[in-house]
């Protein structure tokens, strides 16, 4: 039997193999277009609930009259930002799977597992970081350390995974920094942050990957 | 027109052998299932590729007890790095030369 060397064609298939095995790289951007639209909704909820709050900056929400923290507040944006974060997750979840079938890969393999645990690790880090800024009643910092942190678990996943999501992490870390300065507009920020930016980021790599 | 193709070597002219060793190359360890997997190759057809890199001392099988499951799962080595390497320089010059 002879044998075809064909150089060109034999490199591509040892590269795509070599992404295959360490990047996960059934990302599709309309999900983040979709976790975008879903983060404008709610922030959009929670402004018109914060409306009918005694003070306008949102922090100041954060304690009742008498100097207690105000639960009621907190539950409300707990459950507003967990029905976004579980919207945009479960989108995330079946268009991946959609492309993962469409180019005959697998989705629960290694690369995800490694992309799960890098995003989660720095994540979860954030999320414990913001319970003990609401103990010690530093509620203005709470909206920028969440735009912090995912900002780092970003650039952190970005290494398993599509490298344009390092920009998305590098963005998020500015705007959190940014709102850390200008403490009292965390919800603005988020609507940008969680937004705009992902809707921006969602379509330029749509067009990038998918057309 | 002539390629020469004494630079490339002989072990890596199937697909599924450059295939584990792609792999490989970037990885620290893998296991016998997700190389199966990813390869998408019978457990047979894996294990005499396996053996065949393992006998040039290219890749070296790490074996373990996961509780009471035995588990393989392979390392490159250092001489299959330096294979490797040479092998995927040797398709790139030969790129470079039928321009």
């Amino acid at each position: 039997m002879e044998k075809q060397i064909e150089p060109l064609e034999t490199l591509t298939e040892i590269r795509s193999m070599m992404e295959r095995s360490t990047r996960f790289i059934s990302l599709n951007g309309l999900s983040g277009v979709f976790a975008g639209f879903f983060a404008l909704a709610g922030a959009a909820a929670a402004y018109f609930y914060l409306r009918s709050g005694a003070s306008r900056l949102y922090y100041e929400n954060a304690l009742t009259a008498d100097g207690n923290i105000n639960i009621p507040f907190y539950v409300f944006l707990f459950n507003d930002a967990f029905i976004v974060l579980f919207a945009s997750i479960a989108v995330a979840i079946s268009l991946s799977v959609r492309k993962a079938r469409k180019n005959g890969l697998k989705i629960w393999d290694n690369t995800a597992k490694r992309l799960i645990t890098n995003m989660l690790t720095p994540l979860a880090g954030g999320g414990i970081f913001c319970l003990i800024l609401i103990y010690h009643r530093q509620f203005g910092l709470v909206a920028p350390s969440t735009l912090i942190f995912y900002g780092l678990a970003l650039i952190n996943a970005s290494k398993y995974t599509l490298n344009d999501i390092r920009y998305l992490g590098i963005t998020e870390l500015i705007i959190g920094l940014i709102s850390a300065v200008w403490i009292g507009y965390g919800l603005i920020f988020w609507a940008i942050g969680f937004g705009i930016v992902h809707i921006i980021y969602g379509i330029l790599m749509y067009y990038k990957y998918e057309r | 027109m002539s390629l020469d193709i004494s630079q490339l070597n002989k072990a890596f002219d199937s697909r599924i052998r450059l295939g584990i060793m792609s792999v490989l190359a970037v990885s620290d360890k893998v296991e016998f299932s997700v190389l199966k997997e990813m390869l998408d190759l019978t457990d047979g057809n894996l294990a005499s590729h396996i053996n065949a890199l393992e006998k040039l001392e290219y890749i070296e099988v790490i074996k373990q007890f996961i509780g009471k499951k035995p588990n393989t799962s392979y390392q490159i080595t250092k001489k299959g790095r330096t294979a490797f390497t040479s092998h995927i320089d040797a398709l790139e010059k030969l790129i470079k030369k039928s321009k």
